[in-house]
């Protein structure tokens, strides 16, 4: 899922400082999974943002919160539609494609981002999310007995480990668990150590961010004319 | 009670902090009045939002009474709700309001002068800090808080014996 957290309160008032009525768009998916933007925080932060602003002396601002199910698919946007005329500004809680979703739907109305997206991870204990994936395009997790040298190694080394691989541990932060101990300790568990005998190809860059945004494509499921549009 | 004094909400625990009120009552121990308190199953069940709209709606401070670590009903409730306490202490900082409005104590059903004791602590604290500078008019704000006390009651009306 994707992973964010919240951006400091003082910091949203100030994005939303031109603005008289704001409402706050929770989203119901990955957001509320990992408690930075789902109903309950959007309530949080409404209540937190109503009092910011009186004790700047902006009592008057409305700020309102709503939620929809998910933020980043325009059907789901329908929902939100015709609360937002009423509105001159969105907070959105969603991830960074949330809030883009928001601000293509809606091109007169001001879209601003009330958490910072971090990233594509698990939950590894309660309260507790880590990274796992950096959506490079060009999965090779079959290679490295499925824990991912390009997120999980600081080097991002397809032959490693490196020197700095101490004790399990990353040389870059003693807290960081060293990947290529990772995935040492899990080709042997397996019995497939014979695989990291071979070197590992160079890996394939040109599907990822580098070439600018990119796009999935199943034709059979392109019918134009479908999807509302505000 | 005057205007003047500071409000408190005080979260109490069914098994512990509200009993303990009880029994300060009982034992004739007086405490200020200007507390009331929401009866709740276990702390466990106060949310950040919950905290949050109190203030919101103009209280002075906020108490958050459960059981001794170790000792609550519900195993952790009491842990949780600590967490939770430091959650929305942060969160008031970022507002701009100050923090030590807000705090959790730990007691037993039979600390009555316990109980005695927190809100007259929590009342001097609240004095010194002055009136919330979110506060309404008291009739407003004393509203509001029976409606949260009427809706907590009705939300776990059967839960206990």
């Amino acid at each position: 899922m994707i992973v964010a957290d919240r951006k400091n309160v003082a910091e949203i008032r100030d994005m939303i400082k031109d603005h008289d009525r704001v409402l706050l768009v929770g989203c119901g998916t990955c957001v509320t999974v990992c408690l930075a933007g789902g109903e309950r925080e959007a309530g949080i932060l409404g209540s937190a943002l109503r009092m910011s602003l009186k004790l700047i002396g902006r009592p008057n601002v409305v700020v309102d919160e709503c939620t929809i199910e998910r933020q980043c698919e325009d059907a789901f946007i329908d929902a939100l539609a015709p609360a937002v005329a009423d509105y001159d500004a969105i907070c959105s809680l969603g991830c960074g494609a949330g809030v883009q979703a928001l601000a293509e739907r809606f091109p007169q109305t001001p879209v601003y981002p009330g958490l910072n997206t971090q990233f594509i991870g698990i939950l590894e204990s309660q309260g507790v999310w880590t990274e796992k994936c950096l959506g490079c395009g060009n999965c090779r997790l079959g290679e490295f007995a499925g824990i991912c040298p390009i997120t999980r190694c600081a080097k991002r080394l397809f032959n490693g480990p490196c020197g700095g691989s101490r004790d399990g541990k990353c040389e870059v932060n003693p807290e960081l668990e060293c990947a290529w101990q990772l995935i040492y300790d899990r080709a042997k568990a397996l019995g497939i150590l014979d695989r990291l005998e071979s070197i590992a190809a160079v890996h394939d860059w040109s599907t990822g961010i580098d070439g600018g945004p990119r796009k999935v494509i199943r034709e059979d499921q392109c019918i134009a004319g479908l999807g509302p549009k505000a | 009670m005057t205007n003047q004094e500071p409000l408190i909400l005080a979260f109490c625990c069914h098994y512990c902090a509200y009993a303990a009120a009880d029994l300060a009552g009982s034992m004739r121990i007086e405490y200020p009045d200007n507390v009331r308190v929401l009866r709740l199953p276990c702390t466990g069940k106060v949310e950040v939002d919950h905290i949050l709209a109190a203030f919101e709606r103009g209280v002075d401070g906020v108490i958050v009474a459960g059981c001794l670590e170790g000792g609550c009903h519900f195993l952790e409730g009491n842990l949780r709700a600590r967490r939770r306490v430091e959650r929305a202490q942060k969160l008031l900082a970022e507002i701009g309001l100050e923090p030590e409005r807000l705090e959790m104590f730990n007691l037993s059903s039979a600390e009555g002068g316990r109980f005695a004791e927190i809100v007259t602590e929590m009342t001097e604290r609240l004095a010194r800090l002055g009136p919330s500078p979110l506060r309404r008019d008291r009739q407003s704000t004393e509203q509001h808080v029976a409606q949260m006390t009427r809706e907590a009651e009705a939300s776990h009306a059967g839960e206990q014996e």
